[in-house]
């Protein structure tokens, strides 16, 4: 029973069930299911820098009755400023109602509420859109925590390091191994709409790019072109990939539809141009080049032209990614260490995020609020997903079942 | 088919003594059907070792690592010019390569871990290229080399520092078997 002293706290008690039904959903029936509902909520409302919110498993429960009437002298007197309340049915069908309600303690009035019918097997789903709906309305962002993130799940010893492509929810859970790392895999993309990923495999020996279709199982080539292929990135609407292959030792950037056809050649430097990461209205495209002697960040127009260095911080500037939002390049600063960083599209306002020893390959939440990379340890070389809002004081480590690596977040689910 | 591999043998004038003593081969049919996918493999791998009775077996990777002066030439950091030291093995390489015109190799770029992913691939490939380049501009066919590119995800040297760094930023020529 956590007293709540923190002026911006959130409660949020265990979502009561009007009967307590079998269900396939994790805890086996609708009040256990209750719980956990509220445990995923509280998980993806904490960390963020935004909120403090106290979970079901430190508040008194509620009547299922209270829901939709709460008692809010008792959560002044848990100096709760902010309520989330919800209730879980299941249906005839095994199908599961969750309401979500959000109310202002001190004004002793609600301010949102949202109902999801779900699966069992995608009752996460309705506590992440719960989280979503508090977290947008409170913070006047757009949501992301009902979302997927591919990357590379990591096992055995440094030398011998096993490198599977991976998927899993946004906060780690409904993890699924991909491939089976008998080939190396890296640097996954999913697709804007979820039904492909875009990734590098070793598989028969030269690392090249496939774009795996999720619902067959099937995947095929990026391209047929000769040379190497990877750091493979896709448009915002989902029409093109962005790709970087080797020819003769000379590295540059190329984008193919999606479906396959021709590739079309957007840098010519006799340096390496690689990565790339488009702006979201789709008209420029940032990405990494050595043409001035060391790693720097570049933006050019989509068709390539007009392609003007904008980092000049001293060391070497990598890995640039565009923020959904537009405003921010995410992207790898190394002077000795490897960190994490923001500036503005013109190369301004620079600031680390991170102070690690190595932290890399940064990518974005979908609402452009957090960075999410990853962070290597000395020696060991063992890896870990990592995610930190723009103030850099907020970190948090992704759990995964293994070490990991090249996290890509994928968009809000609709 | 014997008597081809026999002719190119004598051109290259290396391989001579083996490849008069191939002819004797011609005694085994008598006591097993040909087998014509071994035949050639049994021509060139396995002829016997007249003058290095104790040695590798001729035009093997073992052989090759005999041979010469070293597999690997290391780079600087962010590096991929070919340095005297470089040259050295890489021409020791060449000499093995002319010695054994119908050998291939790979050559692997590998960079150490303080770099980005993706350059790191791009990096590798270009260590490789410089090798395979130099390699071309003493006489060895472009067509007999091929490359590939680790990027830092095939470390030798383990540790977190300079040295074991040095060691990983590198170029491997390995034989095609």
């Amino acid at each position: 029973m956590g007293t709540i002293n923190n002026d911006a706290a959130i409660a949020i008690p265990t979502f009561p069930t009007n009967e307590m039904l079998p269900t396939a959903a994790d805890g086996g029936n609708t009040e256990a299911l209750g719980r956990n509902l509220a445990r995923v909520i509280y998980g993806d409302l904490k960390n963020n820098g935004l909120f403090r919110p106290v979970g079901p498993d430190a508040l008194p429960g509620i009547a299922f009755g209270e829901v939709t009437a709460p008692a809010f002298p008792n959560w002044r007197a848990r100096s709760a400023e902010m309520l989330v309340q919800g209730f879980v049915k299941a249906g005839a069908d095994g199908r599961l109602t969750v309401g979500c309600y959000l109310y202002d303690v001190a004004l002793g009035s609600e301010l949102a509420r949202q109902g999801y019918v779900v699966k069992p097997e995608e009752w996460r789903r309705a506590a992440h859109k719960c989280a979503d709906m508090v977290y947008s309305r409170l913070s006047g962002e757009s949501p992301f925590f009902d979302s997927k993130i591919a990357y590379i799940a990591e096992t055995g010893p440094k030398d011998h390091r096993r490198k599977q492509l991976a998927i899993m929810d946004s906060d780690g859970a409904n993890h699924r191994f991909i491939t089976n790392g008998q080939a190396t895999a890296l640097t996954p993309r999913y697709s804007p709409d979820y039904s492909k990923i875009a990734y590098l495999s070793f598989l028969n020996g030269t690392p090249r790019i496939y774009v795996y279709d999720i619902g067959s199982g099937q995947q095929r080539l990026v391209t047929e072109g000769k040379g190497p292929t990877f750091a493979p990135r896709w448009s915002p609407d989902g029409k093109s990939i962005l790709y970087s292959m080797a020819i003769a030792g000379n590295t540059d950037i190329y984008r193919v539809p999606a479906t396959g056809g021709e590739s079309v050649k957007l840098t010519d430097s006799p340096g390496i141009d690689v990565g790339g990461s488009y702006s979201p209205d789709g008209s420029k495209i940032v990405f990494e080049s050595d043409r001035s002697g060391s790693q720097q960040i570049y933006v050019m127009n989509a068709d390539g032209t007009n392609q003007k260095r904008i980092s000049f911080f001293g060391g070497r500037s990598a890995t640039p990614e565009w923020s959904p939002r537009g405003d921010q390049i995410a992207f790898t600063h190394i002077a000795g260490n490897l960190r994490i960083a923001v500036m503005n599209p013109s190369g301004g306002e620079m600031r680390y995020l991170t102070d690690s020893w190595q932290d890399e390959a940064p990518t974005w939440s979908p609402n452009g609020r957090i960075v999410q990379f990853f962070r290597t340890a000395k020696t060991t070389g063992k890896t870990s997903i990592w995610q930190v809002d723009l103030t850099g004081r907020n970190e948090r480590r992704l759990n995964t079942p293994v070490d990991a690596s090249d996290p890509a977040w994928g968009p809000v689910l609709p | 088919m014997t008597r081809k591999i026999i002719t190119s043998k004598v051109l290259t004038g290396l391989l001579l003594t083996s490849g008069l003593a191939l002819a004797g081969c011609a005694t085994k049919p008598k006591e097993l059907p040909p087998q014509p996918t071994g035949a050639t493999t049994t021509t060139t791998t396995t002829p016997p070792p007249v003058s290095q009775p104790m040695g590798p077996v001729p035009g093997s990777q073992a052989d090759f690592m005999a041979s010469v002066l070293g597999d690997t030439i290391l780079f600087d950091t962010d590096r991929y010019n070919i340095d005297s030291e470089d040259q050295g093995i890489l021409q020791s390489q060449a000499q093995w390569l002319a010695r054994y015109p119908g050998k291939r190799v790979t050559i692997e770029g590998h960079c150490d871990e303080r770099g980005t992913r993706d350059y790191n691939l791009a990096l590798g490939e270009r260590r490789a290229n410089a090798a395979k380049n130099y390699l071309v501009s003493l006489g060895i066919d472009a067509s007999r080399i091929t490359t590939v590119s680790y990027g830092k995800e095939r470390p030798v040297a383990l540790g977190s520092d300079e040295a074991s760094w040095a060691k990983n930023r590198r170029a491997v020529t390995i034989t095609v078997q």
